[in-house]
């Protein structure tokens, strides 16, 4: 098969999906819909599979295949193409989106048997896929931007399905205009781009960067990247744009698993680790987000210790891993950044599939206070969570350990890092330790506190199967790629991830030789944390349930404020959008309609006025005009006697 | 001894000076009296001044011109006495009115 | 004669329009004429010739010699998508009008026509006084239109529509009778063409307002700026918008609009090119301005119509930021810019008319969750959505993306600003649309007496055409740039010395082996 036809099938068939259930979207059967819909994903699936098997035969440098459709837009000298380029590190990402996106698409057609949209919400999921290959396969930033709007826009259909209610439509339309933001600083970052290096072709830009970084503020490179890491801090929910995902739970829970946690919230590190010589040169940016990232770790991560609504715990949860994926790529461990993207979209897919699951068995019930002791009811359910639970606490040997640790590492060692940087991510793993474990204790362990009319049973197959295949990969697919310490130590494993990625990405500058002793110090110190921290989660929930709610008593104000996302929504509604709309509100009534529109009646007001004065001398009376004739013709003989 | 002379001494500034007050009194009249009827008679009144001022022009230039275009001007005023009286008639019957104030249709 | 055709044709029309007998197949003829003006209007693809810069099928006839005034019309890239954009819309609003105009349909339809005619004429003609006409013609059927079959505060709005057009044109008269005399001055004959203006050196004094040319340009300016209309002249815009008819609406932003930002590209900017240049700045201050106030107060309107009108302002202010960025890119974006706001706003009004035919209402707070009743309207409305506020693979993210790229590569720091009207535009629009489509069923949607009806063929005959419009632009701009690109690249580059070369129609092949030879 010709690359082009390989890349056609892998993008268009989403969207052909997309179109037989847009037409068909009145009908209510889940499976035919469902199949449609779960067929095209795999299609797509089996061809990134074989593109990925393409690559592999190429020979090591030459590993890539640029495929190219049409010239989209070609003015002046900007030439954009609707060109697609597969290399080591999308493909890798087009892997991760059609088979995590297949399993989710199978894990749907039972999770959405009784939904009447369920054709349209087929469609909208197939729509995603296809906007989310073209993003990652996009040969330029343009051609990117297109698959990063319209991610957003299937977010925001998907997070409004249930459009009737209307918080779930405003859900929906905080994601859109939150992104809508980022997206604004990422059409100026291209700018900025364009102006600097005259295309918008990343192998064109990437080779292009100047060798020795910038550390100037104002440059239009640090510019440009600091404007394309906020269009990120959008789309991939950091601080201060994070607000719209935990909303955006008000969607079906399958699509919280896909766009929400494994693909599309990750666009941002994947566009970043893209453009990773770029970034490289511009130090500043990268502490930027490397500060961004890991605060975002540690606040995300204290929010989730308070939740109770299952899917707003995950939502935190993946807040807070995307931040640690910053900090990688902040610290120009970008390797390790897309390491955790990988085990992430595994493990947090899983653990949204398996909410999903319980929320299923629960008939719609999201709050785990009125969960418990799942465990004996959901048997599959639990075991395949408690995977997902190992691996995001970041026990070894589960994939989490390895990808969460690289990340850690770097962080203290690499030159761009700081142990400030560690000490975040450290305290971040240790309260998603306990967060988890908490999440854990309430849902499956423990007494049951299910209300009397609800009898919880175990999913069926259609279900189980993609939660099952998910947690094999979370358990394992950390092994590609082992650290070089624990490699070592296991007789010279290799990091098979970073060894395939190594065309795309720059090692990190000046890194200095690893001190194993450090970094086993280390490793054990944040592993260590994280295991007190779980153990002391399972204390105080399973053992003695009433110790949290001592607890939080005693630092209420504390808990209050941090169980209310720290005000950050209100103060967004007190300090933006309600300032917004009441300066436009008098805008309006201000300016144009009571002085711009004013002013112009000033005008019709003096002429009218000049008017009405020479309107008194046509008063009609034939007497007065023959007074005027008479008077006038006095003057006349006047003037001319006189004269 | 009544001064024969005086109908000698009559000259032409005489007429005209008769003319002027004549037609400056119709003028008035035309200009502030109200009744439709009574304006009409200015006019006449103004007409026949202007008549006088021919008669004596043609009188003491010795041409007959002045006197044919008497009554030329006799004919037109009988006319518009005519017409306007019929107008006036008309008017009054209408509105019951012959005020001109009361008529401003016009006024802009 | 093809242009003179495409001109004139439509009076005739509206001449059989009055005379027709027959008033149930009146629609039907009157559909037939447009669509065959429309296919007439195509042919010119045929003849025209993309690779030249230069004035095309040019028709010229002496008219008044004494003042040199001449029948002339002629066509380039400029106003080639605009004529296109006229007669496309056309048959589209006698469909759409098939039943919002219930009386006097003789009339309406003759209005169309003639309107037709006066837009036309406005983009082709090339001699002042010519293009003065109809410039002016074009203000009649519309002042009619509106009315006569416009809403209940039409008068108003009409007077106020009329009123603030003339202002702007009667100085545009001035400053053409000036001109002319200045051909005469310079060329020693009198002439009103467009052609012998642009070769007019005209005296510019940098910084002083009372200097020739400064005044001259303002004078056009100001006549265009309030057609656009831009900041602070757009008041009678939300009026007129909100009294028309729909069809009125959809003309009047479809098309009407875009005979302002015309003449700033064809008559204003490279007529006065130093003025145009040293006050650059203002224009793109009150064209970020207007997209930034278009937006806010498009926010908050309580009636559909009003929001898509005020979105009409903040459009049109993109238009403005990319003409005066004079690039190709910024230029190339606000052609295509006009363009989209034709086929997208147009495509707006249309479904806002639609659900007023419906429930005659168009107040934002009675409705909510038509999404449930009517997913076909529903489905519609968010696709030309999407195109309004320039989501990729939609015509107006391609317009709007090259206006602020090329704004950026001239002014930066508008396009900072400008990029706000990004986000504003997704928050109206969505804002909206969540209001109206979405949430629980609102007190007009959920009548149970008065079930809501999706559209019916002749609603998607209407709007099918805008659909493929709307992805076609997106997908392949190309296609259209093809076109347009010679004579935009020759405005931007010899923009301080223009001159339109005027090219026989005989001799198409042999000038174009010419510029191959060079």
């Amino acid at each position: 098969m010709s690359h082009q036809l390989l890349i056609s099938t892998l993008i268009l068939s989403p969207l052909i999906g997309f179109l037989i259930n847009g037409l068909r979207y009145k009908r209510h059967s889940a499976n035919v819909a469902g199949g449609v819909a779960t067929a095209a994903a795999a299609i797509s699936f089996l061809s990134a599979i074989l593109i990925f098997m393409e690559l592999l035969a190429m020979p090591k440098e030459g590993r890539q295949i640029a495929v190219n459709f049409f010239e989209w837009m070609t003015v002046a000298s900007l030439k954009i193409n609707m060109g697609f380029l597969v290399d080591p590190l999308n493909v890798i990402m087009i892997l991760i989106i059609t088979g995590v996106g297949s399993l989710i698409h199978l894990f749907s057609v039972s999770y959405m048997h009784h939904d009447e949209g369920a054709a349209k919400y087929f469609a909208y999921l197939n729509l995603f896929l296809f906007n989310m290959l073209v993003l990652v396969l996009g040969d330029n930033l343009l051609v990117m931007f297109v698959g990063w709007e319209g991610v957003g826009l299937c977010s925001y259909l998907l997070i409004g399905f249930w459009f009737k209610d209307s918080d779930k439509a405003a859900a929906g339309m905080k994601a859109f205009v939150t992104n809508r933001v980022g997206d604004a600083a990422f059409l100026l970052g291209m700018f900025l781009l364009f102006v600097s290096f005259g295309t918008l072709n990343f192998q064109e830009i990437n080779n292009m960067v100047p060798a020795d970084p910038t550390f100037s503020w104002l440059s239009p490179l640090t510019l440009g990247t600091l404007f394309l890491f906020i269009g990120a801090t959008g789309k991939s929910a950091q601080i201060p744009l994070y607000v719209w995902l935990p909303d955006a739970m008000a969607g079906p829970t399958p699509v919280s698993a896909l766009i929400h946690a494994a693909t599309m919230v990750t666009a941002g590190v994947y566009m970043i680790i893209r453009l990773n010589p770029l970034f490289l040169h511009t130090p500043n940016t990268m502490l930027v987000i490397a500060i961004i990232g890991g605060l975002t770790a540690v606040m995300a991560a204290s929010i989730g210790l308070t939740q109770w609504d299952i899917k707003k715990v995950l939502a935190y949860s993946t807040v807070s891993q995307l931040g640690y994926m910053f900090l990688a790529v902040g610290v120009g461990a970008f390797t390790a950044g897309l390491f955790h993207l990988m085990t992430h979209a595994f493990f947090k897919a899983l653990m949204f599939l398996g909410s999903g699951s319980v929320i299923h068995a629960m008939h719609e019930e999201q709050d785990i206070r009125k969960m418990g002791g799942l465990k004996k009811h959901m048997p599959i359910t639990h075991f395949t969570f408690l995977i997902g639970w190992l691996a995001i606490i970041g026990m070894p040997p589960f994939s989490g350990f390895f990808s969460k640790d690289e990340i850690l590492w770097l962080s203290f060692h690499s030159p761009l890092g700081h142990p400030a940087l560690w000490a975040l991510g450290a305290v971040g793993a240790v309260m998603t330790a306990f967060y988890m474990t908490r999440l854990m204790a309430l849902t499956f362990w423990g007494k049951s506190r299910v209300p009397q009319d609800v009898h919880p049973h175990e999913s069926p197959a259609l279900m189980t199967i993609p939660l099952i295949v998910l947690a094999i990969l979370s358990a394992f697919a950390g092994w590609l790629g082992v650290p070089h310490v624990i490699g070592a130590a296991l007789g010279h494993l290799p990091n098979i991830l970073a060894e395939f990625l190594s065309l795309n990405i720059k090692p990190i500058p000046n890194l200095a030789e690893a001190n194993v002793t450090t970094e086993i110090i280390l490793m054990s110190v944040s592993v260590g944390f994280a295991l007190i921290s779980a153990a002391l989660a399972y204390h105080m929930y399973v053992r003695n349930p009433e110790l949290p709610g001592k607890f939080t008593e005693k630092v209420k104000g504390l808990h209050n404020f941090v169980y209310n996302k720290y005000f950050v929504d209100e103060a967004y509604e007190g300090s933006i959008i309600q300032p917004l709309v009441q300066t436009s509100k008098s805008i309006w009534f201000y300016v144009d309609v009571n002085f711009i529109d004013k002013a112009t009646y000033w005008i019709s007001d003096i002429i009218k006025g000049g008017g009405s004065l020479v309107r008194s001398l046509q008063n009609g009376n034939l007497q007065t005009y023959a007074m005027y004739v008479a008077i006038g013709l006095v003057m006349t003989l006047t003037f001319i006697l006189v004269r | 001894m009544l001064n024969t002379d005086i109908f000698t001494q009559i000259g032409l500034n005489h007429y005209l000076f008769l003319s002027a007050i004549l037609f400056v009194i119709g003028m008035a009249g035309v200009l502030l009296r109200r009744n439709a009827i009574v304006l009409l008679m200015s006019i006449e009144l103004m007409l026949n001044a202007v008549n006088i001022s021919f008669v004596a022009f043609s009188k003491y230039s010795g041409k007959m011109e002045g006197q044919i275009m008497v009554f030329f001007v006799m004919t037109i005023a009988a006319a518009e006495a005519a017409v306007g009286l019929a107008l006036a008639v008309t008017i009054f019957k209408r509105f019951r009115e012959v005020n001109i104030r009361f008529f401003e249709h016009l006024k802009g | 004669m093809l242009l003179s055709s495409l001109v004139f044709l439509p009076i005739l029309f509206a001449l059989i329009m009055v005379v027709w007998p027959n008033k149930t197949t009146l629609r039907p003829l009157a559909l037939g004429l447009s669509l065959i003006q429309f296919a007439l209007s195509l042919t010119i693809f045929w003849k025209f010739d993309p690779s030249s810069s230069a004035l095309q099928l040019v028709e010229k006839y002496p008219w008044i010699e004494r003042f040199g005034v001449n029948y002339y019309l002629g066509i380039d890239g400029i106003s080639l998508w605009l004529v296109i954009l006229t007669t496309f819309l056309l048959p589209i609003i006698i469909v759409g009008s098939w039943q919002a105009i219930e009386d006097r349909v003789k009339g309406f339809h003759a209005a169309l026509f003639v309107l037709q005619t006066a837009m036309l004429g406005t983009f082709l003609a090339i001699d002042a006084i010519f293009f003065y006409i109809f410039w002016e013609l074009s203000l009649v059927p519309m002042y009619f239109m509106i009315g006569i079959w416009g809403g209940s505060r039409r008068i108003y709005a009409t007077i106020k529509f009329f009123i603030y057009t003339m202002v702007g044109s009667v100085l545009m008269l001035v400053a053409i009778i000036y001109m002319m005399f200045l051909t005469q001055e310079a060329f020693g004959t009198m002439s009103a063409s467009l052609i012998d203006f642009y070769r007019l050196d005209i005296p510019f004094i940098a910084g002083q307002f009372f200097s020739l040319q400064t005044l001259l340009f303002f004078a056009f300016a100001l006549a265009f700026a309030i057609k656009v209309p831009v900041w602070p002249f757009h008041t009678w815009l939300p009026d007129a918008h909100v009294e028309a008819p729909t069809p009125g609406s959809v003309i009047l932003a479809g098309v009407m609009l875009k005979m302002g930002t015309y003449g700033l590209m064809r008559w204003t900017i490279p007529l006065f090119p130093e003025a145009a240049e040293y006050w650059a700045w203002l224009f793109l201050l009150v064209a970020v301005v207007g997209i930034v106030y278009g937006a806010v107060v498009a926010m908050v309107q309580p009636d559909i119509k009003k929001l898509v009108a005020y979105s009409s302002v903040s459009h049109m202010g993109y238009i403005v930021l990319g003409l005066f960025a004079f690039n190709e890119t910024g230029m190339t974006g606000g052609l295509y810019q006009m363009l989209n706001h034709g086929i997208s706003t147009g495509a707006l009004f249309l479904l806002v008319g639609m659900i007023y035919e419906r429930t005659h209402s168009r107040e934002i707070s009675k409705y909510g969750g038509l999404a449930g009743v009517l997913p076909f309207f529903t489905i519609a409305f968010f696709i030309v959505t999407l195109s309004s506020i320039a989501v990729p693979l939609t015509n107006g993210f391609v317009g709007e993306f090259l206006i602020l790229l090329g704004t950026f590569q001239a002014n930066p720091g508008f396009a900072y600003v400008a990029v706000s009207g990004v986000v504003l535009g997704a928050v109206y629009m969505l804002w909206m649309f969540k209001r109206v489509f979405f949430g629980p069923k609102g007190e007009l949607v959920k009548d149970e007496s008065h079930p809501l009806h999706d559209l019916s063929p002749r609603e998607f005959a209407v709007l099918i055409p805008m659909g493929v419009m709307i992805f076609w632009m997106g997908l392949f701009p190309n296609h259209f740039f093809h076109w347009s690109n010679a004579s935009i690249k020759h405005l931007v580059e010899s923009r301080s010395n223009y001159i339109l070369t005027v090219k026989d129609t005989n001799t198409k092949t042999q000038s174009a082996a010419l510029v191959e030879g060079e």
